[in-house]
């Protein structure tokens, strides 16, 4: 087992860790009541597809995709990762601020309104 | 009891489908040649940038650009309305205890060099790692020092409102001016500008200039987030 | 060599997120999400993505966490109150 783990892809590897902590931040978002501890668990989730989507683009061997001066410039293909998903995770990480930020408001407000930061005391929209 | 089981339910199912999709990966031998490889392979002779992640997320994927600041400016404003203070209420900090010295010679200090720091990424996103996105985020790191200094400073609003509404302004003419010059199909372009030598400051065209626009915008946007939390 | 620093970045990727679900205390909490984004960020180093690297560090691991003790400076509760 422990042969097998060591003889896996780097990819692989990154792809299972990243699984595990969308799991345990979901786990976190569904047990706890506490606002914030939720707002917590919802940024592990993002942290977690976010290493799964740099992990997909990884290629064995080759290098970050940025043209050094030593680099055979018509080669460049055979020599580098693939750039797209590294650009698409670029945009996720700064949206992901901008919600936690817009999340964490409205915690604020909630507590500013009813002094407590339990969502079992937020019962206006239970039938 | 039947919440955690429901709860333990749904781990159980949503582990079982990651562990078929991570058995079932097997890493590709090289770049995909319709899409990945068309990018490196025109990258570098087109838009004459070495960094390409750089010319895919301004040129190839600018439209995606766009709708990201637009997503940041929308929760910027939503934060500014759900916490917005009178001007002349008195803040909470009457109370608390002054910083202490080490804090406020070392942030006089560090603030412009932070400052410079985060000008220079930006300024050179096409030629190494870096870009508007990281240099914004340092330039709020500066920021966000100037307050652990002194707790009660309240930055100029109508400056940073300007220098906010004027980037992102000037990142859409540069859009609609790539459609005027180039022809129709050609929103979001860097050749409106020369390209220059591959390798030295001034090239890549309108490269430099979108990715300053877009570190001005989402440096003060992240600031004035960071002052409308702190109250 | 590559393959033991990945693993045991992985391991202390997830040893911190289950220690910032399971700490009572908040600003301790936030501090542990702060530190599962630092190693993200060294694994993003060990898999060829440098602008990532250098976003997640300074977006991540800095601005996140303090918004987060801004908020819980504002709400004033430092210990959880149930679960």
């Amino acid at each position: 087992m422990l042969q097998h783990m060591f003889n896996a892809p780097l990819s692989t590897i990154v792809m299972i860790g990243g699984f595990l902590l969308i799991l345990v931040g979901l786990w976190g978002m569904l047990s706890r009541q506490n606002i914030i501890k939720m707002i917590i668990g919802f940024s592990l989730i993002d942290t977690g597809i976010h290493m799964v989507m740099v992990a997909i683009g990884y290629l064995r061997g080759k290098t970050a995709p940025i043209i050094e001066t030593g680099m055979d410039r018509m080669n460049a293909v055979n020599l580098v990762v693939d750039p797209i998903p590294s650009a698409l995770v670029l945009t996720a990480i700064v949206i992901g601020l901008g919600v936690t930020a817009l999340m964490l408001s409205f915690a604020i407000q909630i507590y500013q309104k009813k002094k407590t930061l339990s969502i079992d005391d937020c019962t206006e929209l239970k039938w | 009891m039947i919440k955690r089981f429901f709860v333990v339910i749904s781990l159980i199912i949503l582990g079982g489908i990651f562990i078929n999709m991570a058995v079932h990966y097997t890493e590709p031998a090289g770049l995909n040649p319709r899409l990945a490889g068309k990018y490196v392979a025109d990258g570098l002779r087109e838009l004459g940038a070495p960094n390409l992640v750089t010319a895919v997320v301004v040129t190839y994927r600018g439209f995606d650009t766009l709708g990201e600041v637009t997503v940041l400016f929308i929760s910027a404003a939503g934060v500014g309305l759900l916490l917005r203070r009178r001007e002349d209420a008195p803040g909470a900090e009457c109370g608390r205890t002054p910083p202490s010295e080490l804090i406020r010679t070392g942030a006089a200090f560090l603030v412009p060099i932070i400052f410079l720091l985060g000008v220079y990424i930006f300024v050179n996103g096409h030629l190494t790692p870096g870009g508007g996105f990281q240099g914004g985020a340092v330039i709020a790191s500066g920021t966000m020092l100037i307050f652990l200094a002194n707790p009660g400073k309240r930055l100029n609003h109508r400056a940073m409102d300007f220098l906010e509404s004027l980037s992102g302004f000037t990142y859409v003419l540069i859009g609609i001016a790539g459609l005027i010059i180039l022809g129709s199909m050609h929103f979001l372009d860097n050749r409106i500008l020369g390209l220059g030598e591959f390798g030295t400051l001034f090239s890549a065209g309108a490269i430099p200039l979108i990715y300053t626009l877009i570190g001005l915008k989402v440096g003060t946007e992240l600031s004035a987030i960071l002052e409308n939390l702190k109250e | 060599m590559i393959i033991a620093t990945a693993v045991l970045l992985c391991v202390g990727i997830i040893i911190s997120g289950i220690l910032a679900i399971y700490l009572e205390n908040l600003v301790g909490a936030v501090v542990s999400a702060g530190l599962a984004s630092l190693f993200a960020s060294v694994t993003y180093v060990l898999l060829a993505a440098p602008d990532v690297a250098m976003t997640e560090a300074s977006i991540g691991a800095g601005l996140t966490t303090m918004i987060f003790l801004y908020a819980i400076s504002k709400t004033k509760k430092i210990q959880a109150d149930n679960d």
